[in-house]
């Protein structure tokens, strides 16, 4: 079984090494904008709970970059490897596991997420932003790339076009980076929104990651939160894997 | 070596196959014929592992797929209709990967990999991508992962579609090589003669229900031996004969342009389909 994870995963490493440097320049383009607008520019007058917006953003932005990251990184490629390549029969018809397959592409996912959460980094502290990271702040961020690129795998084994897929993008993803406490705090919106957003795997991602980065205690429970996300996409992946042979 | 009993599928309320039984023996080329439709790709499907039936029992080297997929699925090599190879990889890596899944040692997969490339002709084009290949390539690349983990028996779905005449020749030189190796073929075709050629026996499909099952040559005789073709205001019209001369008398009588010739399994399918294939 682990040897099984493996071959899916270094299928999808081989693929990432031969682009690595396209793939380390595309992903700087949104967080360095974000980072400009966001930070430069609208965030130099805006004071948040006595620190700099910049400080304040910089955790959301690795929220939700790692969430796009790691769900287009599996989303996309899945949904047309189902649907259109075919190549998702190659895997299929050898004597492998689902949960191998499911598991192997979660985790090669969560790897591009968190090589660019690590250039988001980077470039944070370039742009002058001070953030704590220490084990909790990994262990955050991974979950969360891991919660996305679960969610991704069912969402590819669910959509039958690729347009759907852009739609699922467009409708959840896309709402998800703005209101999930990535920019500002949702306290003042209505309470059914409200509501909704707590429910949100990004909205614990965010929290968690700022609170840390601010030198807090990590909020456990929005851990377990992120955890039962990923155990639930995973299982209901694995059920898909079954099911396609219907 | 495969054992079908009573197989049927179906999607919804469409029936795909209905009550197919056949048995194929080790070492046989085994060919699926059936207009689009006839239920030829289903069987396929259902037979490596990729759709599960829903009635009829499935044998496949001594193990029944309901509870024995793992080891059927180590024992088959499997070439689909359409190129699914891995277009972000190699040739060799899509081998590799392949080599991989079905849990080779590396030396041997290593060493396997050199030896089937050499087979299908591609091992100088081993680490170009493999977007960059012709139709040829990528066929003779997909039957070289078929048979990467040796196989008992391989199956191949419409193997020569959309091929020159030259490859298709070179493929089918590949498949009769591989039988006498000891290897059991199972191939669909809508190419009547890629079956006369090939097939020791071949199964005829209609509507997902099997209509005729023999060698090619005794569905040729099966209507006659002699066939008279010619045409009129309706289209083409054909008429068989056991006897040569019979044939001739007949061909005789008619006032239009007449082939007379030998039965083909051209002939004998049209004449149980009851229309003509594409092909």
């Amino acid at each position: 079984m682990l040897y099984d994870i493996w071959t899916v995963f270094w299928r999808d490493w081989l693929v990432l090494k031969r682009r690595i440097g396209r793939f380390i320049l595309s992903r700087m383009v949104s967080p360095v904008l974000y980072l400009v607008a966001f930070g430069w520019g609208l965030g130099r007058s805006i004071q948040v709970n006595q620190g700099s917006y910049l400080d304040f953003i910089v955790p959301g932005i690795i929220a939700l970059n790692s969430m796009n990251i790691s769900f287009n990184s599996v989303g996309s490629p899945l949904n047309m490897s189902r649907l259109y390549h075919k190549t998702l029969e190659e895997y299929l018809i050898a004597p492998i596991a689902s949960s191998s397959f499911v598991i192997g592409k979660v985790l090669s996912g969560a790897l591009r997420g968190l090589i660019s959460s690590v250039i988001i980094i980077a470039l944070a502290y370039l742009f002058g932003a001070h953030a704590l990271i220490n084990s909790w702040f990994l262990l955050t961020l991974v979950l969360n790339c891991l919660v996305f690129a679960s969610m991704a795998f069912v969402a590819a084994m669910v959509m039958n076009s690729h347009e759907d897929m852009a739609n699922f993008n467009t409708y959840i993803l896309l709402p998800m980076s703005f209101l999930c406490a990535t920019f500002f705090v949702p306290d003042h919106l209505p309470a059914l929104l409200r509501w909704i957003i707590k429910i949100l795997p990004l909205t614990h991602a965010s929290y968690a990651l700022r609170a840390i980065a601010l030198g807090g205690e990590a909020p456990v429970l929005s851990l377990i939160i992120m955890l039962a996300y990923i155990l639930t996409f995973c299982g209901v992946g694995i059920w898909l894997m079954e099911k396609v042979r219907e | 070596m495969i054992q079908i009993e009573k197989f049927s599928k179906k999607f919804g309320e469409r029936i795909a196959v209905d009550g197919l039984s056949l048995k194929i023996a080790k070492g046989e080329i085994f060919g699926l014929l059936g207009p689009n439709g006839a239920g030829k790709t289903t069987t396929i499907r259902v037979l490596t592992m990729l759709t599960r039936p829903t009635a009829g029992k499935i044998v496949i080297d001594g193990c029944e797929a309901a509870h024995n997929e793992g080891h059927i699925k180590a024992v088959i090599g499997v070439v689909p209709q359409h190129f699914n190879l891995d277009i972000d990889l190699t040739p060799w890596e899509n081998l590799e990967l392949h080599g991989r899944l079905h849990h080779m040692l590396p030396e041997v997969r290593k060493q396997r990999i050199g030896e089937l490339l050499k087979y299908v002709e591609l091992d100088d084009r081993a680490n170009d991508m493999v977007q960059k290949f012709s139709g040829g390539m990528k066929r003779r690349l997909m039957i070289a992962r078929a048979l990467l983990h040796q196989p008992k028996i391989l199956f191949l779905d419409e193997p020569t579609v959309g091929l020159d005449p030259q490859v298709r020749r070179r493929l089918w030189d590949l498949i009769r090589r591989l039988k006498n190796e000891g290897l059991t073929v199972l191939l669909t075709t809508h190419y009547i003669e890629e079956a006369e050629n090939l097939c020791q026996r071949v199964a005829i499909m209609e509507k997902g229900k099997l209509i005729a099952m023999d060698s090619p040559i005794a569905l040729c005789q099966r209507f006659g031996a002699y066939v008279v073709e010619w045409a009129d205001e309706e289209g083409t019209k054909t008429k068989f004969f056991t006897d040569r001369g019979e044939a001739s008398n007949f061909a005789a009588t008619l006032m239009t342009t007449t082939t007379l010739r030998q039965t083909n399994l051209e002939d004998a399918f049209v004449e149980l389909t009851g229309r003509k294939v594409v092909g």
